[in-house]
C-alpha cells in the first residue's frame, strides 16, 4: 500500500495562547510545538497498515522551515519518505488555501497513493476543513473522525464517530481518512530512529515550484480580530457538611443561577 | 438570501439545525433579505413545515434515493446545485459530526471559505462577521469570508432556537442528476450507542469526572446525577479517558470536544488547562472536588471542596427533589 500522511506543526496543548494584538497573531515566544496529536495518530495507523500490508508511507507537512523538526520525528517513527512543502505565510485560518496546496502536490509529487491519512483536525485551528477539502480537489471519497480502520484489497471500512453513535463508512480507494483519538496508541521514537532520521535531508519543494503564481493563493479568511476569552470570576465556595452542601448547591442553581 | 441546511437523523431534523436556521433568520432579517432552508434526502419534503414554523420562507428540497444514505460526495453535490440555483449569500450548517464532514466538501467544491464552528455571526457594514473559538477556546478568531457564498458551520447548544409560529412558505423542488459510480464512499451502516445517551456537545447539562473518581466505577455516580436532568451527558476528563475508564467521546477539552452547556458539574476534575479550554464557555459550572486548591475551582460558579464520594449522591438526591418539584 502507497500511504500518504499529513501533518501539520502545532503548540503543545498545554500551551498557554498570549495575543500579538496589533497583528492578531498569537504569541510563539515560549510555546513547545509538536506535531498535532491527531496528526500522530494518522501517522501510527499508517505505520501500522505498512506492518500488515507492506508497501510505504510518505509523510508531507506545509509550512516553515521548522517544520523539519516533525518530519523528522515521523522518519524517527517509521516513515519512509517526508516532504516539506514551504510556505512561509502566517497562520490564515483558511482550510481552502492548505488544501489547494496539498492537492497539488499530491498530484505532483505524491502520485499513486492507495490512502490519505490526515488527523481529524490540527490542534490550534480546530477547523477540521483541510481533509474534506483535499478530497473534493482530488474527487476522493472521504471518511472523518474515524476510530477504526479496516482496508481489505481497493476497499476500506471505517467507522466515524457521530452523535450519540458511530458510521459504518465504506470507501473505495483511493480515499482520505481522518484519525480520531482512539484509532490506535502511537509508538515512540526510538533511539536508532532518532539517529537515523537526524542524518537525513529533508526534501522540500516551493509553492512556485507546485506551479502557484503570487496571487493564487490569496486567503479566503481575512481576520478582523483575536483575543482571549474574558476570564471567568472564581464563584461561591460552599462549606458545610455534604448534606448541606448539596442542599445550598441546589438551592443556588436554583434560585441565583436559574439553571433548574 | 441567507440558507441553513437541515441534517436528518431518524426522520427528524436535528435540533442544532433548526438553531442554525434560526440564526439565519436573525441575521437575514438584519440584512434585509429572506430565509431559506435546505433538506436532502430521499424522502423529507414532509418535513419542511418545521423550517417554515421558524420562518423560512422558502424550502429548498432535493429528494433522490440516493440520498437515502449520507455520502459527503453526493450530499455537497446536491448543495451545489442548490446554490447554483438559490444563489444565496450564505449557507449555515449546525458543526455536527455531518457538517463538519460535509460543509467543507462543498466549500472546497465552491471555491469559496468556510468558517468553522462559530459561535457568534454578526452584520456589520452590511457584511457577515464570525466568531470561532480556536485552541480549543483558549482564544476566539473574528473574520470575514472574502469568497461567496458565505460558508459557516455554528456549533451545537449555542445559537438560540428562534420563535416558532412563523406562517406557511414555499417548497422548492431540485432535482439532481447523480452519475452512477461517482460516489465512491458511503454510509453501510449507523451504530447507535446502546445507552442512547446524548453527545456532550448536545446537552444541556454535562456531569463531567476526572481522575479523583480513582477508577470507572464512580462514573455511575455521574450517570446518576446525568439521568435526573432532561437532556444531560456524562463527561469526562483526559486522563480519566487515557486511564480507560470511560469512552474517549465523552472526553471534554482539547484532543477532545469543545462544550458549552447551561450546566457544568466538574467532578474530582482538577482543571488542567485543556480540560479549561473546552469548557470555560459552559454557562455555569459546578466543582466538587477535594482540593481547595485545584484549578477547576477559578473558574466554578460554585464549589463544593469536598469528597465527591460523599457530596455526589447527596447532590443528585437534592436535583431530584427540586426538578420534581
Amino acid at each position: 500500500m502507497n500511504i500518504c500522511v499529513f501533518v501539520k506543526r502545532v503548540p503543545d496543548t498545554e500551551s498557554r495562547i498570549r495575543i500579538q494584538h496589533e497583528t492578531w497573531t498569537i504569541v510563539e515566544e515560549g510555546l513547545n510545538f509538536v506535531i498535532s496529536p491527531y496528526d500522530e495518530y494518522a501517522v501510527e495507523e499508517a505505520l501500522r497498515l505498512k506492518e500488515s500490508k507492506g508497501g510505504t508511507v510518505r509523510v508531507m507537512s506545509v509550512g516553515r522551515d521548522e517544520t523539519v523538526a516533525i518530519l523528522r520525528k515521523c522518519l524517527a517513527m517509521g516513515a519512509d519518505e517526508v516532504l516539506l512543502v514551504k510556505d512561509g505565510s502566517p497562520e490564515t485560518y483558511d482550510g481552502l488555501r492548505t488544501a489547494r496546496i496539498i492537492a497539488r502536490a499530491v498530484e505532483r509529487r505524491l502520485a499513486g497513493a492507495d490512502l490519505l491519512l490526515f488527523g481529524r483536525q490540527s490542534v490550534g485551528a480546530d477547523n477540521s476543513q483541510v481533509p474534506a477539502m483535499v478530497a473534493e480537489l482530488l474527487g476522493l471519497p472521504q471518511a472523518s473522525v474515524v476510530t477504526k480502520l479496516e482496508v481489505e484489497g481497493a476497499s476500506a471500512t471505517a467507522l466515524r464517530e457521530i452523535e450519540g453513535g458511530m458510521e459504518k463508512v465504506v470507501l473505495s480507494l483511493p480515499a482520505v481518512v481522518t484519525a480520531q483519538k482512539g484509532l490506535n496508541e502511537p509508538r515512540y521514537e526510538t533511539l536508532k530512529g532518532i539517529m537515523a532520521a537526524k542524518k537525513k535531508e529533508i526534501p522540500s519543494v516551493t509553492l512556485e515550484e507546485l506551479g502557484f503564481g503570487p496571487d493564487e493563493l490569496v486567503s479566503a479568511v481575512e481576520t478582523i480580530g483575536l483575543d482571549v476569552p474574558a476570564a471567568r470570576q472564581a464563584g461561591k465556595i460552599i462549606k458545610g457538611d455534604p448534606a448541606e452542601t448539596a442542599r445550598e448547591l441546589v438551592r443556588l442553581l436554583r434560585d441565583e443561577a436559574k439553571v433548574l | 438570501m441567507i440558507a441553513a441546511y437541515l441534517e436528518i437523523r431518524d426522520g427528524k431534523i436535528k435540533k442544532s439545525s433548526l438553531e442554525a436556521l434560526s440564526e439565519a433568520r436573525r441575521r437575514a432579517a438584519e440584512l434585509g433579505v429572506g430565509t431559506a432552508a435546505v433538506l436532502v434526502g430521499a424522502d423529507v419534503a414532509g418535513l419542511a413545515p418545521a423550517a417554515f414554523a421558524l420562518g423560512a420562507g422558502k424550502a429548498y428540497v432535493i429528494e433522490n434515493p440516493v440520498f437515502a444514505d449520507y455520502s459527503p460526495q453526493s450530499y455537497a453535490l446536491a448543495l451545489a446545485a442548490f446554490v447554483g440555483e438559490a444563489k444565496p449569500a450564505a449557507l449555515f450548517f449546525a458543526a455536527t459530526a455531518m457538517g463538519r464532514d460535509l460543509a467543507p466538501r462543498l466549500a472546497a467544491r465552491l471555491g469559496a471559505g468556510l468558517a468553522s464552528d462559530c459561535t457568534k455571526v454578526a452584520v456589520k457594514d452590511g457584511t457577515l462577521e464570525f466568531t470561532r473559538p480556536i485552541y480549543a477556546g483558549k482564544a476566539f478568531l473574528s473574520l470575514r469570508l472574502k469568497t461567496s457564498p458565505k460558508l459557516a458551520t455554528l456549533r451545537p447548544n449555542v445559537f438560540p432556537l428562534g420563535e416558532s409560529g412563523g406562517g406557511a412558505g414555499e417548497t422548492v423542488r431540485l432535482e439532481i442528476a447523480v452519475p452512477e459510480g461517482s460516489i465512491k464512499g458511503r454510509v453501510a451502516e449507523v451504530l447507535k450507542e446502546e445507552s442512547a445517551e446524548v453527545d456532550v456537545t448536545e446537552a444541556d447539562v454535562i456531569v463531567s469526572g476526572g481522575r479523583g473518581l480513582k477508577g470507572p466505577e464512580a462514573f455511575a455516580l455521574l450517570r446518576d446525577m446525568a439521568a435526573v436532568f432532561p437532556r444531560a451527558a456524562v463527561g469526562a476528563s483526559r486522563s480519566a479517558v487515557d486511564s480507560g475508564w470511560i469512552g474517549h467521546q465523552h472526553q471534554v477539552g482539547q484532543t477532545g470536544k469543545t462544550v458549552s452547556p447551561e450546566l457544568y458539574v466538574a467532578v474530582g476534575i482538577s482543571g488542567a488547562i485543556q480540560h479549561l479550554a473546552g469548557m470555560s464557555s459552559s454557562k455555569f459550572i459546578v466543582a466538587v472536588n477535594k482540593d481547595p486548591e485545584a484549578p477547576i475551582f477559578k473558574v466554578a460558579d460554585y464549589g463544593i471542596v469536598g469528597d465527591l464520594f460523599e457530596v455526589v449522591p447527596k447532590l443528585t438526591e437534592e436535583l431530584k427533589k427540586a426538578l420534581n418539584d
